[in-house]
Order: C-alpha cells, then sequence, then structure tokens
C-alpha cells in the first residue's frame, strides 16, 4: 500500500495490466456511467496520471460482505486491482497494521491529505448508548466519523447499511443504527447501496471523482444515477414471460425450469433500481435472476423489512391480523341491526290502529 | 417515511385496515339487507311468462329495447367500462396473485400489454361517462356529491396502475404505493356508498322481479 507517488497506471502495469487493457476498462466504465466516449479516454489519462489517491475505510457496523464483494468478486479482477492500486491508508479488515499503529495511520492520513482523500465507509452507523455498541480502538463509530468526515474530499457511503442502515437497522433495530447520510449532513455523500454493492459501482465512483474532481450525478436517494437509473424489472431479461403473465410458481416447477419471470416467488425487481440486470455479478458471469432467485430489493432503503422475500409485491407484506375480528364485529353488527329494525318493525306494527269506516267518517 | 417504508405500510398495515373495514362493512350491510324482510303479500300470486326474479335478473342485464339509441353514452360506456374493470382487477397477473394469497384460488391471467390496452379504454369510457353526467342537465341535477365521490374512488386506483406500470409522473414505487393506497380507500367506502351494488346488484334484481313477478309483471 505504499509507494503513493507513483501513478495507478504504473502500479497496474507491475501487476500486469497493459495500458490497452486499462483503456479498454476506462471506456467501457465511462459508457456505463453514460459519459460520451472522450471521457473513456480522459478517465484513463486522469486515472494513470493521479497520483495514487488516498483512501480512508472505515468499517462500522457490517458484515464485511462489501469489501469481500470488491476485493475477491473474481480474480483477479480490475477493480480489485485498481482497490489495490489506490493508496488505502486504513482499512481495518484489510490493513497489516494493528492496534495503535494502525490508529496512528488514520492520524497521519487525515493530516496529509486534508481535503482531499476519499472516505469509503461500509456498514451502519450505531447511535444507540451513545454509540457505544461498535467501537474502534476505544472510540465508537459515531465519534469516528464526526472526527474525519469533516476532513475528506468525497464521502463514499459503500454497501446498503453506510448508505440506508441495512440489516443493522432492520426491526427491531437494537442498536439504534442510522444512515451515514443521517450524521453527516453539510457534505454530499455518495450511496453505494447493494448487499453487497457491485464492485464497479466503485471504481466508476473513484473514476468520476479522479477525473472530473466532482462526484457523478445522483438520484434522490444519493446513489450515482448512470448505475442506479432503472429498475432491475425494466432490464430484466426474465420481462417478456412477465408481460405474458408467465410466472413460476415454485422454484421447481415447469415455470422456474422454463426461466419463467419470478415475480409470484417475491421477485422486487420492479421497485428496485441498480444495476445487476445490466452489469451482472463475478465479471459478467450472471447475476441473481439469471440463477433463478428473485431479486432480493437489497439496493433499496429497509429492504430487509419489506415484508418477506418471497412474498410478491402484491402480496400483503403482513399476515392480515384484523380480518377474523372484523368479520365477527361485522357479522355482530349485522345482527344487532336486525334485531333494531325487527324491533322498529314489531312497534310499528303494534302501534298501528286499525282505521275503521266508522272513523273516516267522523 | 421514504417511499419503500410506504409501500411496506400499505402492503401490510394499511391494506391489514382497509380489509378490515371492508370485511366489516360488507358482512354487516349484507345480513341487514337480506334480514329486513318484506311484509308478506297475502294476494294471491299471478303467473305470467318472464315474470320472476331470475328473469329480471338476466333481462335488467341487458339493455330495454331501444335505449341504447336513446343514450348510447350510458349504456355503451357503462358496459365497456364494467366490463373493463372486471378484466383488469380479476385478470392481471399480479392481481391474482393477490387474490390467490388471500383466498387460495387462482387462475390464469392475461398478457400485460392487452390489460394495459384494456385500461385504457376503461378510463376513456369512465371519463366520457363523467362529461355526460356533468353535460346532461337532468343527469346532473340528479348526481349528489355520492356520485362524483365514488366515480373518484373507482378510477384512482385505475389511474395510478396505470401511471405506475407506465412509469408516469413519480417512480414505480411510490406509485404502486398509491396504487395500492387508493385501492384501499375504495375498500374502505364501498361497503358504505352506492359503490355497494357489487354485492347487491343481482340481489336487488331479483327482489325487484320476484315480488313483480307474484303481481304477475315482468320487470
Ligand atoms: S424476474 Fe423479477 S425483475 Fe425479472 S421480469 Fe420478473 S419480476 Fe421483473
Ligand atoms: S438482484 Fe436485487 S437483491 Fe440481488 S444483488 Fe441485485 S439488487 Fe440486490
Amino acid at each position: 500500500m505504499s509507494d503513493k507517488n507513483s501513478g495507478l497506471i504504473a502500479s497496474l502495469a507491475h501487476q500486469g495490466i497493459s495500458r490497452r487493457t486499462f483503456m479498454k476498462y476506462c471506456a467501457t466504465l465511462a459508457s456505463m456511467m453514460a459519459l460520451p466516449p472522450s471521457a473513456g479516454r480522459a478517465m484513463a489519462e486522469a486515472m494513470a496520471a493521479a497520483r495514487r489517491p488516498s483512501v480512508i475505510w472505515l468499517p462500522f457496523q457490517e458484515c464485511t460482505g462489501c469489501t469481500e464483494s470488491i476485493t475477491r468478486s473474481h480474480s483477479p479482477s480490475l477493480e480489485g486491482l485498481i482497490f489495490d492500486a489506490i493508496s488505502l491508508d486504513y482499512q481495518e479488515t484489510l490493513m497489516a497494521a494493528a492496534g495503535h499503529q494502525a490508529e496512528e495511520a488514520l492520524e497521519k492520513a487525515i493530516e496529509e491529505n486534508k481535503g482531499k482523500f476519499v472516505l469509503i465507509i461500509d456498514g451502519s452507523v450505531a447511535t444507540g448508548l451513545d454509540g457505544a455498541y461498535s467501537c474502534i480502538a476505544g472510540r465508537t463509530n459515531l465519534e469516528l466519523l464526526k472526527r474525519v468526515a469533516p476532513h475528506a474530499g468525497a464521502i463514499v457511503a459503500m454497501g446498503s447499511c453506510a448508505a440506508f442502515g441495512g440489516i443493522p437497522k432492520a426491526n427491531p433495530n437494537p442498536t439504534a443504527a442510522v444512515a451515514v447520510t443521517d450524521i453527516i449532513k453539510d457534505k454530499p455523500v455518495v450511496n453505494i447501496p447493494g448487499c453487497p454493492p457491485i464492485p464497479v459501482v466503485m471504481t466508476g465512483v473513484l473514476a468520476h471523482y479522479l477525473t472530473f474532481g466532482s462526484l457523478p450525478e445522483l438520484d434522490k436517494l444519493g446513489r450515482p444515477k448512470a448505475f442506479y437509473g432503472e429498475t432491475i424489472h425494466d432490464r430484466c431479461y426474465r420481462r417478456p414471460f412477465y408481460d405474458q403473465g408467465k410466472f413460476a410458481k415454485t422454484f421447481d416447477d415447469e415455470g422456474a425450469r422454463k426461466g419463467w419471470c419470478l415475480f409470484e416467488l417475491g421477485c422486487k425487481g420492479p421497485v428496485t433500481y441498480n444495476a445487476c440486470a445490466t452489469v451482472k455479478w463475478n465479471g459478467g458471469t450472471s447475476w441473481p435472476v439469471e440463477s433463478g432467485h428473485g431479486c432480493l430489493g437489497c439496493s433499496e432503503p429497509d429492504f430487509w423489512d419489506g415484508g418477506g422475500f418471497y412474498r410478491a409485491l402484491s402480496m400483503p407484506a403482513d399476515p392480515l391480523k384484523m380480518a377474523a375480528t372484523a368479520a365477527v364485529v361485522g357479522t355482530a353488527a349485522g345482527v344487532a341491526a336486525t334485531f333494531a329494525n325487527r324491533a322498529k318493525k314489531g312497534a310499528a306494527k303494534s302501534a298501528h290502529e286499525t282505521v275503521t269506516l266508522a272513523d273516516l267518517e267522523k | 417515511m421514504n417511499e419503500m417504508q410506504f409501500l411496506t405500510w400499505v402492503r401490510g398495515p394499511g391494506l391489514d385496515i382497509a380489509i378490515g373495514i371492508f370485511l366489516l362493512g360488507v358482512l354487516w350491510r349484507l345480513i341487514e339487507i337480506y334480514t329486513l324482510g318484506r311484509k308478506q303479500d297475502v294476494a294471491p300470486g299471478r303467473q305470467r311468462d318472464g315474470a320472476s326474479g331470475l328473469h329480471t335478473v338476466f333481462r335488467r342485464s341487458v339493455p330495454p329495447p331501444g335505449m341504447v339509441r336513446k343514450s348510447p353514452v350510458t349504456y355503451i360506456g357503462g358496459y365497456v367500462f364494467h366490463i373493463g374493470l372486471a378484466i383488469i382487477v380479476f385478470l392481471f397477473a399480479p392481481h391474482i396473485a393477490l387474490i390467490r394469497d388471500l383466498t387460495g384460488l387462482s387462475w390464469p391471467g392475461l398478457p400485460s400489454q392487452f390489460v394495459d390496452l384494456v385500461t385504457v379504454v376503461t378510463m376513456a369510457a369512465m371519463v366520457v361517462v363523467l362529461f355526460d353526467r356533468i353535460n346532461k342537465p337532468a343527469k346532473r341535477y340528479l348526481s349528489t356529491f355520492q356520485d362524483w365521490f365514488t366515480w373518484t374512488l373507482t378510477f384512482l386506483p385505475v389511474l395510478t396502475g396505470w401511471m405506475a406500470v407506465q412509469h408516469l409522473l413519480l417512480p414505480y414505487t411510490t406509485m404502486l404505493a398509491l396504487h395500492i393506497l387508493s385501492v384501499e380507500l375504495l375498500l374502505i367506502f364501498l361497503p358504505f356508498t352506492k359503490l355497494f351494488h357489487t354485492f347487491t346488484v343481482f340481489g336487488s334484481r331479483w327482489y325487484l322481479g320476484k315480488i313483480n313477478g307474484h303481481r304477475g309483471v315482468p320487470v
């Protein structure tokens, strides 16, 4: 993780990545981000020339899945190599240093790259018990975030936990976990949600930052529009089956074998904005829906509490609790009304006085 | 509350409340209406062909001779949107999935493009019928708040559902949540407004046919 002054390209060359491969990668990246082809060149040049960007990665309440996604997606992935090539000054899981040395590295990185370093956070921030649920070197995640964030050049919330609170925030949220944006309000934060997120999105954001010195265009939830602009459903190759009304009803029926739509098996593709359907996973090998499982909606806020992964979007999210009581009350009300009406009729009948001819002649 | 929480709420507690009120209202009103009874007609019944409850149920489902020409909008528009609504509600696959989940019953659905087309036609028919109601002095005079209100309650789910599928105006998630919410409003008000005719229409036709049939009058 050293030798900061050599450019990224030199470091990549060192690992056997030719300039040509790198240029091609940047061109793909640019097109994925809906940037003009010239941007690919610009990106390649900026990244090649860039002094290796200093990155501080703070792991909070997380499962390391996001780190795994990037470093081990498939080997050797270019994302992984670029990731290796950046100057990762602080990352609990990957760094060799430990204990006081690690904390010193952190402070040093902040001082040396004030206002320039990229701060990546994975995991949610515990706020319960003043944040005591999750500490590193005696400091709570909350304290650490407040210490580091003001000096960052760019902040990236990596994965659904950092972006939206994720699994730690799931009901009943015992640690009072929140998203990074719930704490950092005065600085733009790029959210790269996903459980885990797609590796190329992170390289894309990094490349954009290095090339243009700015963050890519973001949607309302702080996600780069280039990757989160469309739903899984709208780009899903099983979509024609959805439109034809052909659905797999179980995971092993004929429909499932024929590759029909997984909507009825709980696919959340229609409400999930992510790039899985186009970018795919593991170097473009496949993606969840292609392997036969519905989308869980992992890049959306609170996907964990979305009413069950195997319930279709049009099905109730919770079991109906009131129906039985309502039916009893409704029946009782109907019976009561019946008696009231009968009583009324009876009263009218007994109050009825027969009119005789004599009465009329009176 | 973000849009996903909104969606989960309408699919969860919101739906629970709506279906609860719907069931309560439907059972209450059905029991009340059908136990009302009638005073016994002691006059001897008269027989006449075509004068019975069943006859009226069918007869009233087709326009009387000459009436289609007289008020085409009412009849054609009415048929189109009623049949359209039935197709949308009962033959769109995601709706069938809901019905299957709630009742265990299911049947094959129609291609979504077809349902889409039916939706557009249904909305057009509903709008035409509404304009007719506004335009024709007699209809306007007879209309009460409930007529405008129930039209809106019926129209909103169709409109929001279509807009969600077409990705219009709002992100799909929000529109879908609004769609479900509008259906919930419909469910809540249905038992207590004239929309309750969904449950009573054939019963009341039968009832009318039977009383008049007893007198030997086919209606
Ligand atoms: S499998 Fe999921 S994402 Fe694909 S078409 Fe069906 S519902 Fe949409
Ligand atoms: S398919 Fe859906 S659940 Fe699976 S990784 Fe992609 S966004 Fe997440």
